[in-house]
């Protein structure tokens, strides 16, 4: 009989290689279709109408030309907005379907709103500006730890308001056709996607279907149906005819979710020893006009003896905030990293020295001590680390150091696994892949469990009517389809073995798999193949269901939750321009074990990318007067390109011990480090710390300035 | 975008006949990389976009011992691959380079990259060339980080978008507009002007008239451009310094020194000129030439460390031209 848990290292055929995702071939020749990509007979395009400024009150908004104008086959005004207040630019006050997208941007033009100018919170650098309700605690005695400290090190520190960026726009197809609905939305939650839409556009549950095949990009503000969703849909059963509702990149950028800003004034406490006594940390920032959870400070070094924190949220007239890729721990870790750092340069001693030294101050201090020696050989730290400062010329390298963790427990997911009597095979999940390489983990452990190569399987999902799997959000999903994946293969297989094991003259127990045969044991000569193996199974496929239910999977030892990471940066800083240059990037990262190694990589690359993002690039921009973002595009909200992120080095922890832990979720840890990494590297090139994120040439010209390298 | 007509006329008198003596009726199409964002963002709504790609002589560089005629529409891909080009002119070469789109370098003209219309993230997004919302102007009090540091005193505080024309000025080209029979030829930097109105454009161009080439006179002089971005990739320039200059018994004369992305116009860095004027070039001569360049800026709150970047990049250019 076959059991759920994973094989042994040495006994695996897929488990852990290198092996390229399935659906690669499909997305580079563009045969993939995206929700934009779905055109549908008779379809209209909708557009909306979104607020001009962050604060008005609605009196009235008339849509009567709109209706008339050329194309036009609906109109659908917000009502409820009418007598109520906008609170950011963007948010919808109606909605136009025409024959054309040109025509229905025209029409957008002849709506006219009534509204008043109301005042307006922008500006979240301000602490005075903040009202949300304090959190933080006081633990120790922080006061006497900073008396009797040998350093006390102080600095200020931020982490700008960034959007998520998509490359694929929120926004879906819906086709009301007899009575049922359709959506093709790109979504994070196929199985929840219609989730308490049914009242909105009165279509039972059981008559709405989702189909979400490929996607591109969510990382977190995709796990809604949004209000266009429902827009898209009462537009398509008004009308009769498919509407595809995609935001454009303004619109995605100013209303579809961003990563609050953390700002903060920290003092760390250095001993003699060089041990960390003491944090005193002010964190403020905003989510827009959603809410504020403080950030972790500090972050990792949670052991720190003597801690005050206080965090406050400050309400602002912009977009709310969403989930953004390991949300609060990328501003959690670039104040404590940055803090860290300083304290090192101000007691004078080497940063991966004084980060080792603390380790204990950790949850695994082991991890990171083994993941920053490697780290640090990768990077060549010996040859090339210097302290704060110690540069010369006008283009100065330096190097910086981070530390981050994640939880990363597979989620709730249901699988059917089904073998067909003529030896086919089939997984069915509700699952979602976001471009991470969930299909391609699926096939593997499906592939692994049957002992067939991994084309032999048909991965079925991104489609409500499967079984339930939850959104793809917190690095869950690969813990949470593997498991389940595993455990209905191995049910599936199971009754097959019942089915074979007469045949083969033994019992089921004494029976395995492997290349494409079911055999013994014991006398691997007396075997069947696969195919011949289903053709006993008679006229019906064996379908059987598997859960991961956490604890259960938690025992089995096929999932897992926490890891580590410890990531360094090479950069050059051009100290007359203030140009940053990323030399190279080193990821070394846990995470259980490896379903995949050639896409776990890629998530830790793509990690790296979008970190690197952040670090250099990225800040969402707002007009003082109206509250518009001034750069709602991508040529002024900058991406980093291929010539901007350097060399990328990356390695994952595959040895015994991170492996019998069972799968952990990789797509958060990558991304936490990269900011503090940077802009540690810049500090230790520079000599001086540049308080904020992004790392421009205007914020690295003024610290160069402040702190009299340039005069 | 508002709906309008196209035209694609096959001669440039066909395309006289087509234009508006107004500017915002017809506009002029080279390879819409510009203009059909433009259009798209409503800067510009005109009835008729007349595109010049059916003129095909347009598209010709003329290369003699004392000059090189560049078509107006000629592609920045051609004008980088030119041999004459690579060997009188790094300035260019680098220039365009800078551009860094493989799409923009296919498509994007020489004609188009000096008309194109300012990246201003207000003027993109409704509030006019003079960045005003209420009558109020919004640079001084708002996020002025990409905008003037020169001649920023009247109503204009937009950058000149252009790379190339920094580089036109400093080597002395001259531009050949036509309209209908009529030709006149215009030195580089009196080619853009700062606007007097909103209405105004950012070239001296008249909406019927066309830029029809470019020449740039062959003289030997040493040359070259210095940009800093802040992206390697695809990025719009911080800060361009050009510079031409001839070396006559090891020593600087007819120092050229034009500056990109600082001015509403290309800007021409006077005091940085006569302080390298018969001057050897070297470390501390280029040096000085870029803390003279500095003088007369009255940059914004957020924009001061241009000055910083003008500094360098005039200092680097000087010396890169040297190499």
């Amino acid at each position: 009989m076959a059991t759920p848990q994973w094989p042994k290292m040495e006994k695996r055929a897929l488990l852990g290689k290198r092996i390229s995702r399935l659906d690669g071939p499909v997305k580079a020749t563009g045969q993939a279709k995206y929700a934009y990509d779905m055109n549908r007979p008779g379809m209209l395009y909708a557009r909306c109408c979104f607020a001009p400024y962050g604060a008005m009150k609605i009196n009235g908004i008339d849509a009567s030309a709109a209706e008339k104008a050329p194309g036009v086959r609906a109109v659908l005004v917000e009502q409820n907005m009418i007598g109520d207040e906008v609170r950011y630019v963007g948010q919808i006050l109606a909605t136009v379907a025409a024959d054309t997208e040109e025509q229905a941007h025209e029409a957008l033009r002849l709506i006219k709103v009534d509204f008043e100018r109301l005042d307006m919170v922008l500006d979240d650098m301000n602490p005075a500006n903040a009202t949300g309700k304090p959190s933080g605690k006081e633990e120790g005695t922080v006061d006497d730890a900073m008396a009797a400290a040998k350093v006390v090190s102080e600095g200020e520190y931020g982490i700008p308001v960034i959007t998520h960026c998509c490359l694929e726009a929120h926004g879906q197809v819906s086709e009301f056709k007899d009575g049922e609905m359709t959506f093709w939305p790109s979504t994070q939650s196929v199985s929840a996607y219609a989730e308490g839409m049914d009242q909105s556009i009165e279509v039972e549950q059981s008559k709405i279907h989702v189909d979400c095949q490929y996607m591109g990009g969510g990382f977190g503000s995709k796990f809604s149906h949004d209000q266009w969703g429902v827009i898209g849909a009462l537009l398509s059963k008004q009308t009769g005819r498919p509407v595809k509702l995609m935001l454009e990149r303004d619109q995605e950028l100013m209303v579809a979710g961003n990563r609050p800003s953390a700002f903060g004034k920290v003092r760390v406490a250095v001993s003699p020893e060089g041990k960390m006594t003491a944090i005193d940390a002010d964190v403020w920032g905003t989510g827009g006009n959603g809410g504020y959870r403080m950030p972790p400070v500090p972050y990792v070094f949670e052991g720190i003896p003597n801690v005050r924190n206080k965090g406050q949220g400050i309400k602002t007239n912009r977009g709310s905030q969403r989930a953004w890729r390991a949300p609060s721990h990328p501003q959690g870790c670039f104040i404590t990293m940055a803090a860290v750092e300083d304290a090192a340069a101000a007691a004078g001693i080497d940063a991966l020295e004084f980060f080792k030294n603390n380790l204990d101050l950790t949850s695994r201090p082991e991890v990171y001590a083994e993941q920053l020696d490697i780290a640090a050989e990768l990077i060549g730290y010996k040859t090339k680390a210097h302290l704060r400062g110690q540069g010369e010329g006008p283009v100065r390298r330096g190097i910086g150091i981070s530390i981050h963790t994640w939880g990363g427990m597979g989620h709730p997911s249901n699988c059917d696994a089904i073998i067909n009597p003529d030896g086919s095979v089939e997984i069915r999940l509700g699952t979602q892949d976001l471009g991470s390489g969930t299909r391609t983990v699926v096939g593997i452990v499906a592939a692994e469990t049957y002992g067939l190569p991994l084309e032999a399987i048909t991965v079925s999902m991104g489609n409500n009517k499967y079984p339930f799997s939850s959104a793809s959000g917190g690095s869950t999903t690969v813990g949470g389809v593997s498991s389940s994946t595993r455990i209905a293969c191995t049910n599936a297989l199971n009754a097959l073995l019942e089915v074979v094991a007469p045949r083969l003259g033994v019992a089921p127990e004494a029976l395995e798999v492997a290349g494409g045969k079911i055999f013994e044991s014991a006398k691997p000569g007396n075997s069947i193949a696969w195919k011949d193996a289903c053709g006993l199974m008679g006229p019906n496929p064996i379908t059987k269901q598997g859960a991961n239910e956490q604890k259960a999977s938690q025992d089995l030892k096929l999932i897992d939750a926490g890891v580590g990471g410890v990531q360094m940066a090479d950069v050059s800083v051009d100290i007359e321009t203030g140009v940053v240059t990323l030399n190279e990037m080193v990821a070394v990262q846990d995470c259980g074990l490896i379903v995949d190694l050639k896409t776990a990589e890629s998530q830790v690359y793509g990690g790296l990318i979008m970190g690197i993002t952040y670090a250099l690039y990225e800040e969402a921009l707002y007009n003082h007067k109206t509250g518009r973002m001034l750069n709602g595009d991508l040529e002024f909200y900058r991406l980093a390109g291929l010539k901007d992120i350097g060399q990328l080095k990356v390695h994952m922890m595959t040895t015994e011990k991170y492996d019998s832990r069972g799968v952990i979720g990789l797509g958060e840890p990558p991304v936490i480090s990269p900011g503090a990494a940077i802009s540690n590297a810049v500090a230790n090139a520079a000599g001086v710390r540049v308080p904020h994120l992004p790392l421009t040439p205007e914020r690295v010209i003024v610290a160069l300035q402040k702190g009299g390298i340039l005069v | 975008m508002k709906s309008f007509e196209y035209a694609r006329p096959a001669s440039l008198d066909e395309a006289f006949a087509l234009l508006s003596e107004n500017w915002g009726e017809t506009e002029i199409m080279a390879g819409g990389t510009d203009l059909v964002t433009a259009m798209k963002q409503y800067v510009t709504e005109p009835n008729r976009v007349v595109s010049l790609r059916g003129v095909a002589p347009l598209r010709a560089i003329n290369a003699t011992d004392a000059a090189i005629e560049i078509g107006a529409m000629a592609t920045l891909r051609e004008v980088l691959r030119h041999d004459a080009v690579k060997a009188q002119f790094p300035a260019v070469v680098t220039a365009i380079q800078g551009i860094a789109s493989p799409q923009m370098l296919s498509r994007g003209t020489i004609g188009g990259e000096l008309c194109q219309r300012p990246r201003c993230w207000y003027f993109r997004t409704g509030h006019g060339l003079f960045a005003k919302e209420n009558g109020e102007a919004l640079v001084p009090a708002g996020d002025s980080r990409y905008h003037a540091i020169f001649g920023n005193q009247g109503e204009a505080h937009f950058v000149s978008p252009s790379s190339l024309g920094p580089v036109l000025v400093a080597l002395g080209a001259t531009l050949r507009i036509q309209k209908g029979a009529d030709s006149r030829d215009v030195p580089a930097d009196a080619f853009f002007q700062t606007p007097a109105t909103e209405k105004d454009r950012e070239t001296v161009l008249k909406p019927n008239e066309i830029l029809t080439a470019i020449v740039l006179p062959v003289s030997g002089a040493k040359n070259a451009t210095y940009e800093v971005r802040h992206r390697h990739g695809l990025d719009w320039p911080y800060t361009t310094a050009s510079v031409s200059f001839v070396l006559d018994g090891g020593k600087a004369k007819n120092v050229r020194i034009a500056l990109g992305h600082v001015a509403p116009t290309p800007w021409v860095a006077k005091e940085a000129q006569a302080a390298l004027e018969g001057q050897e070039v070297t470390e501390a001569t280029a040096a000085a030439a870029g803390a003279a360049a500095v003088a007369g800026a009255t940059p914004f709150d957020k924009n001061g460390y241009k000055l910083q970047l003008v500094k360098t990049a005039v200092k680097r250019a000087l010396l890169a031209a040297t190499a």
